[in-house]
């Protein structure tokens, strides 16, 4: 009792009040503690447990699983270039259709938007970025891939088709579904995520800095590209990232469009398969064994893959967040 | 002056700005076709019998999705009783104790990342540890794998929530001679009740959607059960399994189930959205 040295006597009961108050105290720090620290624990856990899973696989094909195209079931031979070819081809695609989407609506909901528009659209994205993946899926299975099939892919086999080299990418049986089908799909679904990174990382810009190019005779367009962009960078990468992340790892909406076959063709119309979509079609008939281990092998790449990307989008936030502070 | 450098710099800035409004335009536009066809197919779906029947045998008539929607409600509601102490006592120990603790920044930057982590991986997790050590699929490890991906949005939103609380509330509290626990639940998460709230709602209309988690955990039941320690029918997996069905009956339910899971989670996130601006 340091602290009640000042000359106070503690009676007996006030002791014990202060006893049991600090024996709660002790005790409700460890528990939050404990809860707390659950989230490290089962990061931990997933990582373990997927090491430990799929350890047959990695052990019998060793880190060439990760490089070879063949996936055989029936000959129990496997190698998961072709869904992490998949993957990061759909991933990749989906975020150059999406990153400039995204980079308009966020630029028309901070610069040109009238003020009583601002809040039902900006509602209104965050409300896709709601909706469940599946019902992305299914439209895209549905609605869009026969549109696609119909309209979008002679006529962009008949265009760019042409082209030398590049045409290839375009080339092959408009089936609907296959890579690009799902890449699209993809688009639609991380637009929203991006945006609203992107639209919340724009409002930050010091308003004098904008007004003062205005000040100059700046356009519009000008200062978004020249003094909104270069101010936000960080903030902006980290939102593409954090899509990136998102559309390396969704399930759904892939693998209803992406047609599920393990092979890598040089047209972007043809079938393919991602990590997720590999996962989602084959878990539930693997039989213990190579093909189970292996599953795990790919499920642990792509929790690898996300991590390193989401941490990356993390970083360059929380690197913008330090700048807002340090500058206003 | 000269002109040309002026009149380019003109047609950019229209050009970059009507851009702009096509790429906003395309946005809506997208959001109200997927609303639209959602609306229009999934209304065709539902009857009476939508809400009381359980899910029909491949090939026949009639039927409905009562057991999915038994079993999902089920588990997300034992999700959110599980997940909700968890998520908001962790978010106290971040916002009371964690200015300090280097376990909290590493647990504040791996929540950040389970927030968008694969759902998918989630599930293969909760297979490895639970489904194959005790055989079998089960509602419970539905509701695990769920619990997972509620925990880290409930933690999120609670220690942003509990931040706002100015620190003259703690001061005034502590110098009453309150414990800390006491502080914490009777003075600092009751002024930030409604941002809490909000956090758990999204959490919930975060999990009502997910798919991916429950098909190795949860997986199907084709009958009415509420044994949280049998397979259980839920409205994600029925959907992604009849969706894919050659059967028109089967696609005609799953449009009927993609439809009442939509409304849910734009409900829950209205709600949520309501929740927080009533206070704040």
């Amino acid at each position: 009792m340091t602290s009640m040295s000042s000359g106070i006597q503690l009676t007996p009961e006030m002791a014990k009040i202060v006893r049991n108050q600090k024996m709660q105290d002790f005790l409700f720090h460890k528990v939050t503690f404990f809860f707390a620290s659950l989230v490290l624990i089962v990061l931990a856990g997933i990582l373990i447990s997927l090491i430990i899973t799929s350890w047959p696989a990695l052990k019998e094909f060793g880190p060439g699983f990760f490089f070879s195209p063949e996936w055989d079931v029936v000959n129990q031979k496997f190698g998961g270039l072709t869904s992490i070819y998949g993957t990061l081809v759909t991933a990749t695609l989906a975020l150059l259709i999406a990153v400039p989407l995204s980079f308009g609506i966020a630029v028309f909901l901070t610069e040109m938007c009238p003020n009583w528009l601002r809040r039902p659209l900006g509602t209104a994205v965050e409300l896709l970025a709601a909706v469940p993946s599946i019902i992305y899926g299914m439209f895209g299975l549905f609605v869009f891939a026969p549109l696609f099939a119909t309209y979008v892919q002679p006529f962009l086999t008949d265009t760019i088709g042409q082209v030398p080299v590049i045409g290839a990418l375009f080339q092959g049986a408009p089936n609907g579904i296959g890579l690009l089908c799902a890449a699209l799909i993809l688009a639609f679904m991380v637009v929203p995520f991006i945006t609203s990174v992107m639209r919340d990382v724009f409002e930050i810009v010091p308003p004098v800095l904008k007004e003062s190019a205005y000040g100059i005779g700046c356009t519009t367009w000008e200062v978004v590209t020249r003094i909104v962009l270069p101010y936000t960078q960080a903030g902006v990468v980290g939102g593409i990232m954090l899509g990136l992340g998102r559309a390396l790892g969704e399930t759904m909406a892939v693998t209803f469009v992406i047609g599920n076959a393990h092979r890598i063709r040089a047209s972007l119309f043809s079938p393919g398969s991602s990590i997720a979509s590999t996962l989602a079609n084959e878990f539930g008939e693997a039989e213990p064994g190579l093909h189970y281990a292996s599953l795990f092998a790919l499920g642990l790449a792509l929790f690898i893959i996300t991590f390193i990307v989401l941490s990356a989008a993390k970083w360059m936030l929380v690197r913008m967040e330090k700048q807002k502070g340090a500058k206003s | 002056m000269d002109i040309g450098i002026y009149n380019r710099r003109k047609r950019t800035n229209k050009i970059g700005l009507t851009l702009s409004m096509v790429a906003m335009t395309l946005g809506m536009v997208v959001l109200l076709w997927i609303l639209f066809i959602l609306f229009s197919k999934g209304f065709a779906a539902l009857s009476g019998n939508f809400f009381t029947q359980s899910t029909p045998a491949a090939g026949s008539d009639g039927g409905g999705l009562a057991n999915a929607i038994v079993g999902s409600l089920m588990m997300v509601a034992s999700c959110t009783l599980i997940s909700t102490p968890i998520g908001v006592l962790a978010g106290i120990f971040m916002a009371e104790y964690g200015d300090r603790s280097k376990i909290a920044s590493i647990t504040r930057f791996v929540t950040d990342i389970m927030l968008s982590a694969p759902s998918i991986v989630i599930g293969l997790f909760v297979y490895a540890i639970l489904v194959a050590q005790v055989k079998h699929f089960s509602g419970w490890a539905g509701t695990m794998a769920l619990s997972l991906l509620a925990v880290p949005v409930i933690l999120k939103t609670t220690e942003n929530m509990l931040r706002l609380v100015p620190g003259t509330l703690r001061e005034a509290a502590y110098a009453l001679g309150a414990p800390k626990w006491k502080v914490s639940f009777s003075v600092i998460l009751r002024a930030a009740k409604s941002g809490v709230m909000t956090g758990i709602l999204l959490a919930v209309a975060r999990v009502s959607g997910e798919t991916a988690p429950l098909l190795f955990t949860a997986l199907n039941n084709q009958f009415f059960s509420t044994d949280m320690n049998k397979p259980m029918s839920n409205l994600p997996v029925v959907i992604y399994q009849f969706a894919l069905s050659p059967y028109d009956n089967w696609v005609n339910l799953a449009w009927g189930g993609a439809l009442l899971i939509t409304l849910t989670v734009l409900g829950l996130n209205i709600l949520a959205r309501v929740f927080f601006r009533e206070k704040s």
